[in-house]
């Protein structure tokens, strides 16, 4: 099957690679550049473990085609941490036990990202509406809920 | 032949690609499309994509409003005068779903799916499909729907309905088992103008109710001219599965959604949450 060539930055390095034209974003970060970060869950937009940035706003990977990602920036839950210091919201995330098995936490961190950029001081209907494309089997939400608005509470989170 | 994908930077580009081969797909939000390339469904043809910005633009002139057929969920939420869709274009999905799920894939969306939709159907919406080259034609949503299933359908390239001259007379809701967000059980929308404390031309449609969502003419004719009230509202639940169809899937059966459809339509028309 032909290849096609796709450029794009993530989390702020310009990488490049040749992609089926079939394959969507998820295929093309965990297969093709070694990002583990965004997880494969249901490959049907349903559970939002695969959940990235693309130009700064809340995208499913999988549901993107990557060719369609030429030129434009992606962010995974992987760009986050500044080096060994960790994001506000990843800090606030391990002091509140938002994490169980932890499958879902890549996508739940950058709805959660996304929301506090767009609004900082989110009420608690607004992170639960945040983090509604995300499914967490664990934690039954109450912990990333108080982590999210903790985050927030802490000012540290800027608007985008 | 595997997966192709070409790109238009035209409606009339994408229209020509789309009525050359039969087998070719516009990708618009991919929310629909890419489940189909990622669960093998679709494994070969032409993906078409539009780059032209006219397809993602809202235009509004008045209580006229066109919508580009790739404009987002999230694009509706961020346009205060569109306020009377909101409670609809809010229901699709989470803040992801929404950033991507687009007006016209919505059309297109298979049953329990498509509760835009729902709304745009209450709002007697006409949609502008382009065959070709040439100008789009207005095409009436309730005709629209009825020949979906068929090819050749041609391009969507936008929607145009006519908002309620108050917003609240558009009433919408969907019910699903999960909060604060599930697929649909079903899904209601109601267009009420009143007139002298009565219902005058009721529009209301059903999501998840048939293989497409439709009208509920029956509700319609027991609402015209009459007061929302308690007997009014008595004779709806009456008549409320009248040419109903509704599937039996993971999420209900279709004796469930017969048996809750008069109740979630009586809170409706009575304002109930």
């Amino acid at each position: 099957m032909a290849k096609v060539p796709v450029q794009f930055r993530l989390n702020g390095s310009d990488r490049a690679a040749f992609v089926a034209p079939a394959d969507n974003l998820l295929t093309l970060l965990r297969r093709g550049l070694n990002e583990f970060g965004p997880k494969y869950g249901c490959g049907q937009g349903t559970c939002g473990t695969c959940t990235v940035l693309i130009d700064g706003e809340l995208q499913l990977s999988c549901l993107t085609l990557a060719a369609t990602c030429e030129g434009r920036h992606v962010e995974t839950v992987s760009g986050m941490a500044n080096g060994p210091t960790l994001h506000p919201i990843q800090q606030a995330f391990m002091e509140h036990f938002a994490a169980q098995c932890g499958f879902c936490t890549p996508g739940m961190l950058t709805a959660a990202r996304a929301l506090l950029e767009a609004n900082p001081t989110p009420s608690r209907e607004e992170v639960i509406d945040g983090i509604s494309g995300n499914i967490c089997r664990c934690t039954g939400y109450e912990a990333i809920i108080e982590a999210i608005l903790a985050a927030a509470r802490s000012g540290q989170v800027r608007r985008a | 032949m595997p997966i192709e994908i070409r790109t238009a930077s035209t409606a009339s580009e994408a229209a020509g690609l789309l009525a050359g081969d039969r087998q070719a797909r516009l990708l618009s939000g991919g929310t629909l499309l890419m489940r189909d390339l990622n669960e093998g469904r679709l494994t070969d043809g032409v993906l078409v994509r539009l780059t032209d910005p006219a397809y993602r633009q809202i235009g509004v002139s008045g209580s006229r409003v066109e919508l580009g057929a790739g404009v987002t969920m999230a694009m509706i939420l961020k346009r205060r005068e569109l306020a009377c869709l909101h409670g609809a274009a809010r229901a699709i999905g989470g803040p992801a779903v929404r950033n991507m799920a687009t007006v016209g894939g919505n059309l297109f969306a298979e049953t329990p799916y498509g509760d835009f939709t729902v709304a745009l159907l209450a709002l007697d919406a006409q949609v502008m499909v382009l065959q070709g080259y040439g100008a789009p034609r207005a095409v009436g949503l309730e005709e629209f729907l009825a020949g979906r299933g068929r090819a050749s359908s041609g391009l969507v390239t936008a929607v145009q309905v006519t908002l309620p001259q108050n917003p609240l007379d558009l009433r919408f809701r969907k019910v699903s088992r999960v909060r604060p967000k599930g697929i649909a059980v079903l899904s209601i929308a109601a267009l009420l103008p009143t007139s002298g404390g009565r219902v005058t031309g009721a529009r209301v449609a059903y999501g998840a109710m048939a293989p497409t969502p439709i009208r509920a003419k029956a509700v319609e004719r027991a609402l015209d001219g009459k007061a929302l009230d308690a007997a009014t509202i008595a004779a709806v639940r009456a008549v409320a599965t009248e040419g109903t169809r509704p599937a039996t899937d993971a999420v209900a059966s279709d004796w469930y959604r017969r048996e809750v459809l008069p109740v979630h339509l009586a809170r409706l028309l009575s304002g109930q949450e």
